[in-house]
């Protein structure tokens, strides 16, 4: 039962995030969709033990595929999914718990915090490159005879 | 290389358009038709640029234009506060456009998108893609800012049920983060200093979380004030920057990478304030 609330409260926040960002309307159940998927992944990680920081990598990758996915599939900018998607993920928990910590005078617990955070963010970042690699590998092979100055803009 | 514009692909038999073919002697027609496709290509690259785009996306997109006009040579610049675009095919082209305000718009980057596959496809030229673009400039395209509110109020009640808060917190929650975020888009549209809009909210959202659990409507401080807080959270900033510097964009990496930290450190200033004069 507690899966099914987290699955539709992380679907209506996502798409609420790709609306605040000015998506597509017609595009925020795509946005919902993938912040459910990368939701659930991070969820099933934490409920099974896991560490946060594999679980929000592995939330972050699957998150960042699939916006490859849509991107090709609905003909839109990718940043329009994926950002929906990695909202939830953000660390803001603990970036609040290291803060408290801080004006609470226990800069020790706020330095581990912070750290932790960091890590997470980390993972998060580490995940979008990782499918960012496998897409570049898929594109590669068909396209490959472009116009030279396409290279230079790398 | 293709990985980054989300299938735009490349169609490299219909670069040159039949009207104007570029081997065209070099005359003052021709110039005028370079600059209008600069022009275009400027365009299109302000317009991303300016509504969240991706800097990879901004230099793809000008550069698949510009091809698509039957220009084989063309070079940018482009960072977060400036586009730098040459033309060096027959006659040499270099204009400059400064980017004062940014803002976030998706839709826009999308439509953009949209035109510029319409062009490397040959189905517009360079007039009729300039009048559309400007179109897309000129209009808001964006929703209501009630309506957004909302989606701030409906986002943060979710996430607090998703960091583990209890039902009885949602409603207070959806007040503060309506309220939080209502402040935020008057003080961004009336206040031009960025570390302010972002510090006052946060304060107030604070300042609100301590009077509710106080006064008994709140039960989870913590949670109440990090459910608030996120419809706030630098998200489209961090992505791009990661993006940006995987791409090799380094400055403009670096940058945005700033500007996120810039929003987070105003975040937690105006939340710590809040937390120190409970």
């Amino acid at each position: 039962m507690d899966l099914i609330y987290q699955l539709i409260t992380s679907l209506i926040a996502s798409a609420a995030f790709g609306f605040i960002f000015n998506s597509p309307a017609k595009l925020l159940p795509q946005c919902g969709f993938i912040g459910m998927l990368g939701w659930l992944v991070y969820y099933i990680g934490m409920q099974l033990g896991i560490d946060v920081v594999i679980s929000s990598l592995a939330a972050a990758f699957l998150v960042s595929v699939i916006s490859q996915l849509f991107s090709r599939l609905y003909k839109s900018p990718i940043i329009v999914f994926s950002v929906a998607g990695i909202i939830p993920l953000v660390p803001g928990g603990l970036a609040y718990d290291a803060m408290r910590n801080v004006v609470e005078d226990q800069y020790d617990t706020a330095v581990q915090l912070a750290v932790k955070a960091f890590m997470i963010s980390g993972a998060i970042a580490i995940g979008l490159i990782f499918s960012e690699v496998v897409n570049r590998m898929i594109a590669r092979k068909p396209v490959r005879k472009e116009t030279e100055n396409s290279n230079e803009s790398l | 290389m293709n990985g980054l514009n989300g299938g735009l692909s490349p169609v490299p038999g219909e670069v040159a358009l039949p009207s104007a073919p570029p081997s065209e002697k070099p005359g003052p027609e021709y110039g005028d038709r370079l600059h209008r496709i600069t022009e275009v290509c400027l365009l299109a690259g302000k317009i991303i640029l300016q509504n969240g785009g991706e800097t990879q996306r901004v230099e793809d997109t000008m550069m698949r234009i510009a091809a698509a006009y039957g220009i084989e040579r063309s070079h940018s610049f482009v960072m977060p506060t400036g586009i730098i675009f040459a033309i060096d095919s027959g006659s040499y082209t270099t204009r400059l456009v400064r980017m004062a305000d940014r803002s976030t718009n998706l839709k826009k980057v999308s439509m953009v998108n949209h035109i510029s596959r319409r062009i490397v496809r040959g189905e517009l030229d360079a007039e009729e893609a300039g009048k559309l673009l400007q179109e897309i400039q000129d209009s808001p395209h964006e929703y209501p800012n009630t309506l957004k509110v909302l989606a701030a109020t409906a986002a943060s009640g979710c996430l607090l049920i998703m960091f583990g808060g209890v039902w009885q917190d949602c409603f207070p929650v959806g007040i503060i983060a309506g309220i939080g975020f209502t402040l935020y888009l008057l003080l961004s549209k009336y206040v031009q200093i960025r570390f302010f809009s972002e510090f006052v909210p946060s304060l107030v959202i604070g300042l609100l979380a301590i009077l509710a659990v106080n006064y008994g409507l709140g039960r989870d401080l913590d949670k109440i004030i990090i459910g608030s807080v996120m419809p706030l959270v630098p998200g489209l900033h961090i992505t791009n920057a990661v993006r940006d510097l995987m791409a090799g964009h380094l400055v403009s990496g670096l940058s945005k990478g700033a500007e996120a930290f810039l929003t987070a450190f105003a975040i937690g200033c105006g939340i710590a304030a809040a937390l120190a004069l409970q």
